[in-house]
């Protein structure tokens, strides 16, 4: 497969993993070297990273919704010192490029975040989650294009590590917000992150996360990853990692389509550890099959919208 | 003690599938995979109709400790609680699972001299019945199980457990000692204060058992339950309160927990 260029890295190819859904240290622990012979993803996204340590909710965390997962973990993880003692030096043990998710309630969390992170060498280029409330007007940060803004214009003078800003798709217009980041200099955008979605207990006739609601995931939204994909890149020109629901070679190769230039694979990796080599595998035959020479048919395109909705 | 898994899923097609009371047991050949250690567990999904069955489910693969692992092949116990273990009862000789494992820790062997007494029941029984044939090879002297089954059906599920004297107990009186199986276990401890106490169930009886044991200061091993969605540390699912403060993810840190470290078995486990 060819390799990718995305913010002035070089990535082996296309397919990397979404921050929170995969830790490559416990799969370590699992799994052993095997994991980093066959390292299933080109550049790898550490889970989010608080500036103090967090726990993470009460369980229960997990909820199987209708083809995907509900979840509301709460973000548990060591905290930034914690993260830069700890768990860097075994992150800048994996084969590919290492990007670093973090988050903060306040802009001056975000920006020591950034400084702090960006200064390491073992970080090649960070992600801000922005799916958290603003202390002041209680709204996620990244559903109100004005505050991603002005967040974004904060931080982006302290790193010269290229600046990924994770959309959520809580939001009403998400080209927008994507088009306030890319103003105020994000290299890169990613979305979709998880909808907002909650799940009752039949018994007790209340919520049964115990954080009240969570995040839907897999394949249940990979039908509005695409379409919100979409809107982002007719919206902007920086490049675009996409992801939500993505299974097969296929479900990437239609965000590649819709104007991605990275697809994450998430939930799918709890059902197949290694599921991104094998969706790498799928995305390769898929483009060598569908060069523009063969597929820009009208019959042949109706064959396959058939057998997809056959499937 | 953890064997390490092969890495990502790898399809098995089963050699035998058979009901044992209230019970399913699925053995499917696994040629490729490590011999596990008693305690770990595999994440395990039909291979052909995971999904759109009752609730428009099952879609995460689930968790199950092994029962038996010999030659190549690996068995397991279940019983049909929901769209994953229904579909997966439904497999017969011949269809196919993907599954990811070993995977977790499982049990450390008693202290030397020391007598392991296996408890548990109902779902219970794999790995203590995994654990069972180990210590048997390794020529561990005086090994016994209690087991405590709700009726005389699932008490079937004993026979699962046998390189070790089994007592069983039940909830309606049907089979063996009419009451709860911790009410066995006092008798064995006063008979043997000493003995070191590994356990596996419904969490009830699970938390009973941890509350015995640390009201008598002994040394116990729990093997406890979560709904986990990964198995190898991703989703963060899993999490048990620990005494000490924070969460263990079950999966990688567990599951099998020395008793000390919990407070209380959760009700999620």
């Amino acid at each position: 497969m060819t390799a990718v260029e995305f913010c002035g890295l070089r990535l082996a190819h296309p397919i990397v993993n979404g921050s929170g859904t995969f830790d490559a240290i416990a799969a370590r622990r699992a799994f052993g070297d095997a994991l980093l012979e066959g390292f299933p993803f080109s550049a790898f996204v550490s889970k989010t990273i608080t500036l103090q340590p967090r726990a993470g909710n009460p369980p229960p965390r997990l909820w199987e919704a209708q083809a995907g997962l509900i979840n509301s973990i709460g973000l548990p993880n060591r905290g930034l010192a914690g993260y830069l003692a700890d768990d860097l030096p075994q992150l800048a043990a994996l084969p590919v490029p290492l990007i670093t998710n973090v988050m903060g309630s306040t802009i001056p969390e975000v920006a020591e975040l950034v400084e702090a992170v960006g200064a390491r060498g073992e970080v090649a280029a960070i992600e801000l989650n922005v799916s958290c409330p603003n202390v002041r007007t209680g709204l996620d940060i990244g559903a109100d294009p004005r505050s991603l803004g002005e967040l974004v214009r904060a931080v982006r003078p302290l790193t010269r590590r290229p600046l990924i800003v994770k959309l959520t798709p809580n939001t009403a217009d998400v080209a927008a917000a994507a088009l306030a980041a890319e103003r105020e200099g994000a290299d890169a955008v990613s979305l979709i992150n998880t909808l907002r979605a909650s799940a009752f207990a039949p018994s007790s006739r209340r919520p049964w996360l115990g954080g009240g609601t969570g995040g839907l995931s897999g394949a249940a939204i990979r039908t509005v990853a695409l379409a919100q994909v979409a809107s982002v890149a007719r919206a902007v020109d920086v490049p675009i990692v996409g992801m939500g629901g993505v299974a097969s070679g296929k479900d990437a190769w239609n965000l590649l389509s819709a104007g991605a230039t990275l697809v994450a694979v998430g939930t799918e990796s709890f059902r197949d550890p290694a599921a991104g080599t094998r969706i790498r595998a799928e995305l390769k035959s898929l483009q060598i099959a569908k060069t523009p020479s063969t597929s820009v048919n009208g019959s042949q395109a109706q064959v396959e919208v058939d057998a997809d909705l056959a499937d | 003690m953890r064997v390490l898994a092969p890495f990502g899923r790898r399809r098995a097609a089963l050699t035998g599938a058979r009901d044992v009371g209230a019970y399913r047991v699925l053995e499917a050949a696994d040629p490729d995979g490590p011999r596990p250690w008693p305690g770990q567990f595999y994440m395990l999904a039909a291979a052909e109709r995971w999904g759109a069955g009752a609730d428009e489910r099952p879609y995460l693969p689930r968790a199950f400790s092994f029962l038996r692992a010999t030659g190549g092949t690996v068995a397991f116990m279940l019983e049909d609680v929901g769209p994953g273990t229904r579909r997966l009862g439904e497999l017969a000789a011949g269809d196919e699972l993907w599954l990811v494992g070993p995977l977790g820790i499982g049990f450390s062997p008693p202290p030397a001299g020391a007598r392991a007494l296996l408890v548990g029941g109902g779902v219970g029984v794999p790995p203590l019945a995994a654990w069972a044939d180990t210590l048997a090879e390794q020529g561990a002297a005086g090994c016994e199980a209690l087991l405590g089954f709700r009726d005389a059906r699932r008490a079937e599920g004993a026979r699962l457990l046998d390189a070790a004297p089994v007592r069983v107990a039940t909830d309606d009186g049907s089979v063996g000692h009419h009451g709860l199986v911790t009410e066995l276990l006092e008798q064995a401890l006063d008979a043997d204060p000493a003995a070191t106490v590994y356990a596996c169930g419904p969490r009830a009886m699970l938390e009973a058992v941890r509350a015995l044991c640390a009201e008598r200061g002994l040394h116990a091993q729990l093997a406890l339950e979560a709904g986990m969605a990964c198995g190898f540390g991703a989703c963060y699912g899993c999490a048990v309160p620990l005494a000490a403060g924070g969460y263990a993810r079950l999966c990688v840190d567990g599951p099998v927990l020395d008793a000390g470290r919990i407070d209380a078995v959760p009700a999620h486990a």
